[in-house]
């Protein structure tokens, strides 16, 4: 794990000091995260705080590496069939949950099953398992997954805490019950303690656990005895509480109060969240979008390493249609850089002409997109704005609601839209893009969907990335994807908190973390 | 006296329905729906990516896709029943989650209304008790003040300067007195404000009586005429603000529990609303609700006690009387 975060320097940096000395066990560590979902069941929620509780809960049965390779967790090997439908998982001996049963092909099937039966209560796990025709134990450590279609995602997906696995009565149990962590049964370093709704969460560390993945810096047990993680929803009180030591790390600093945890007794480490960064998705179906050259003077006007100054310190300019973490993302820098005199010469090709008021104007028109957001994204928004406008293009900032906004993305009814979502295989582009699925940009089927499903069928690395390289290539060069800014992760800690660090979705373990007496 | 309470009990039913009706026509009317919100991960989540079919049936099991005067009548029979439902976010009972954070919130309540109390009725009297009349601007300044000032910065700056800079109370969480300090106080500040207002100017009038006068004369000290004769009168006016200051106590939970990290109503009510989870905003605002109806019966019941005159205009025979009079006094 040290030499995967090494490697992995375009995507951590790291002040202070976050690692080193002889790891010391016990102690409580107090992390504070900014909104409760009401829930800490890892198969049921989407949202990163809860995602980052759940995470310590459960097991996969791979573990990703910060480098994207997959590695052996509870399974120790695979086979995944040529067609990318079929994949047998062989398990490791001695692993139990923590009632005591042991994790074991029927626990494997249980779950699997479990998560499909939970549907779209489990809003990223039956993303993953879309397809799933079921599994076969045919021993007690031999699980066999089959899909209908070409899913070679699934491999990622099983390194997920939203596919890690529950104990068999977990999976069957009330869904509420397993939000509130009472029924909630995994086999992770830690378990549930206490779960208090919107205020605190203590984990316990299991006694016994010894089956941490490949990559972890020991085996055994947890270090820590327990993790409490408050919910602290205002974002200077969650400042003032690392800076006082009221708690002891968060993810939740804002980016103007990161530099005063740099050295002075704290340490910060970023990672960016692999998956989509966030975008403009264009929606093609609006006749002014349906001109590509439109769509790319829109992206050649975003001046990329000046928004990356904006959000963390150590954010580098996003290099394609996924976030330079993503496995196999390619590097597609050349089509993102600023172009003004380009943006303005296509812009002039389309027809668009210049006004008094330095818009642009066509049939009397004016070229004004708005572009509907929810996310504490304003000023990068406000900055993109500016720089549409040097080109002539009127973008409106309009900032709803997370209600207001999914209904505006479900209707259909919107000129661009403004996201980001994190997934560590590049699949995800698949999810988004193609006219299969989501169709973020109501466009027609084009080469771009052929790329996407035969990426999806690939088990081969090397053949599948090369699929996602041309897709990205096309994504951004066609301008249904204009990729502005990647989303990292921020760990802010005090210095006695040693070794807390970023799996390969850039989400945190605590199995290694430790606390300096 | 019983006619009184069992006409009063029948508006107190039509004022919850009519809440619960509105809440439930304005919470339809918003273009999203809950279960979108939840499977965005609400707050702090990304984007949903879930197949329409299953987000089609989700939405059947929560009842959400049917006509909505069906969806009202539904959900009224068993909010009748005294069934108020899960909550969409979690699938958690409303009541478990209301019962969870209500003995915080009212502890928070109470704990700012005593402090409240000390500050106003001390401000009020001692403006009215001093002589000097720079003193006297000072003092009657500070109520104003109070009202201005936003809850939110009131908070952040106690927490700045108590548990950031000066360490003596901790910013976070519920457990314990020394938590409930800050929380208090802040919340405290407008309420008292409006204490202070009130009965320094009930005080004012009730001096300037003839009765005052009478008790001057008859050789009362200063004090006692102050404390007893004054300070009964004025505390009528005071009497009939308690619904605002309950109200202020509700609203500002949200804000004070926010800042604070803590659990309670308040809170509950941010993230219902952000989340939309009808269940449970229905049963938060049947609560708040039945804590108006209820405070304002029990001020209503509290004016023949405070002021024996109020009782003598109409019972017993003429109990119509008593509600006009009752009712006129407390609006």
């Amino acid at each position: 794990m040290l030499t995967a975060l090494t490697a992995c320097s375009g995507g951590t940096s790291r002040a202070g000091d976050a690692e080193g000395g002889t790891p010391v066990r016990g102690g409580n560590l107090k992390f504070a995260i900014s909104v409760d979902s009401g829930c800490i069941d890892p198969q049921q929620v989407g949202n990163n705080d809860a995602l980052n509780i759940g995470r310590q809960l459960v097991d996969s049965l791979t573990v990703q590496d910060l480098d994207g390779r997959i590695q052996p967790w509870l399974a120790q090997s695979w086979e995944v069939s040529p067609d990318a439908r079929t994949f047998t998982f062989h398990l490791r001996d001695g692993a139990t949950f923590s009632d005591g049963s042991p994790v074991d092909a029927a626990a494997v099937k249980a779950n699997l099953d479990g998560i499909v039966a939970l549907g779209a209560k489990a809003s990223l796990g039956s993303t993953y398992l879309q397809g799933y025709t079921g599994t076969q134990a045919p021993d007690v450590r031999t699980a066999v997954v089959t899909f209908a279609q070409p899913s070679a995602q699934f491999l990622q997906a099983t390194s997920t805490m939203s596919l890690g696995l529950l104990s068999v009565p977990t999976t069957s149990a009330d869904p509420a019950t397993r939000c509130e962590g009472t029924t909630l049964v995994g086999s992770g370093p830690f378990t549930v303690g206490s779960y208090a709704n919107g205020s605190k969460t203590v984990l316990e560390r299991r006694a016994g656990y010894d089956w941490a993945p490949t990559g972890a810096k020991h085996q055994g047990e947890a270090y820590l005895d327990t993790i409490t993680y408050e919910v602290v929803p205002e974002a200077s009180v969650r400042t003032g509480s690392l800076q006082s030591q009221q708690i002891d790390a968060t993810t939740g600093i804002a980016s103007q109060d990161l530099p005063q945890f740099d050295g002075n007794g704290f340490w910060t480490q970023r990672r960016a969240n692999p998956g989509i960064p966030y975008n403009f998705f264009p929606n093609e179906s609006r006749p002014v979008f349906s001109d590509e050259r439109v769509r790319q003077a829109f992206s050649k006007a975003v001046d990329r390493t000046t928004l990356a100054s904006i959000l963390n310190p150590g954010d580098v300019a996003v290099t394609s249609a996924l976030s330079a973490s993503t496995p196999s993302a390619p590097d597609d820098s050349a089509d993102l850089a600023l172009d003004v005199a380009g943006a303005n010469r296509l812009l002039d090709e389309a027809g668009w002409v210049k006004g008094a008021d330095g818009i642009r104007a066509k049939d009397g028109k004016e070229l004004t997109v708005t572009v509907t957001f929810w996310q504490p994204t304003t000023a990068v928004l406000e900055l993109v704005q500016q720089q549409e406008r040097a080109v002539g293009i009127d973008l409106q900032l309009k900032q709803g609601t997370t209600a207001e906004t999914t209904a505006l993305q479900n209707s259909g009814d919107y000129d661009v839209l403004f996201y980001n979502l994190t997934r560590s295989d590049p699949d995800v582009l698949r999810t988004i893009f193609s006219t299969e699925t989501r169709n973020v940009n109501h466009r027609a089927h084009s080469q771009v969907d052929d790329l996407l499903t035969q990426q999806a069928a690939t088990t081969d690395p090397a053949a599948r990335a090369q699929l996602v390289a041309q897709a990205s290539q096309l994504l951004v060069e066609e301008a249904h994807s204009i990729p502005l800014i990647e989303l990292s992760t921020v760990i802010a800690a005090n210095d006695d908190v040693r070794d807390l660090q970023f799996e390969g979705s850039s989400r945190l373990w605590f199995h290694d973390a430790w606390k300096q007496a | 006296m019983t006619g009184y309470v069992t006409r009063r009990l029948g508006q107190a039913v039509v004022v919850l329905w009519a809440a619960y009706t509105v809440t439930f026509v304005v919470l339809y009317l918003l273009p999203s729906d809950p279960v979108e919100i939840m499977l965005a991960g609400g707050q702090g989540g990304e984007q949903s990516t879930v197949d329409p079919a299953q987000v089609a049936a989700l939405r059947h099991e929560y009842g959400l896709d049917e006509p909505l005067p069906v969806q009202y009548v539904h959900a009224l029979w068993r909010t009748l029943h005294l069934d108020f439902g899960r909550s969409i976010q979690n699938g958690a009972p409303v009541t478990s989650l209301i019962g969870d954070a209500l003995p915080q919130t009212a502890v928070l309540a109470a704990s700012a209304l005593a402090v409240a109390l000390v500050l106003g009725v001390g401000i009020a009297f001692l403006s009215t008790w001093v002589r000097r009349s720079w003193v006297r601007t000072l003092l009657l300044a500070l109520p104003p003040l109070g009202v201005s000032l936003p809850t939110f910065w009131v908070g952040l700056l106690l927490v700045q300067v108590f548990s950031f800079r000066i360490p003596v109370f901790p910013a976070l969480g519920n457990q314990g007195f020394a938590t409930l300090v800050l929380p208090s106080v802040t919340l405290a500040v407008p309420v008292s404000a409006s204490i202070a207002q009130v009965l320094a100017r009930g005080l004012r009038t009730a001096l300037a009586e003839p009765y005052v006068e009478t008790a001057r004369a008859k050789g009362a000290s200063r004090a006692r005429v102050h404390l007893r004769h004054a300070f009964r009168n004025a505390t009528i006016p005071a009497l009939t603000i308690v619904g605002v200051i309950v109200g202020n106590l509700l609203a500002g939970a949200v804000v004070v529990e926010t800042v604070f990290s803590r659990v309670g109503i308040g809170r509950l009510t941010v993230t219902a609303v952000n989340g939309q989870d009808i269940p449970l905003v229905q049963g938060l605002v049947l609560l708040a609700a039945a804590v108006f109806v209820a405070t304002n019966l029990v001020v209503d019941l509290l004016y023949p006690v405070v002021d024996p005159r109020i009782r003598v205009v109409g019972v017993p025979r003429r109990p119509r009387a008593v509600t006009r009079t009752l009712v006129g006094s407390a609006s």
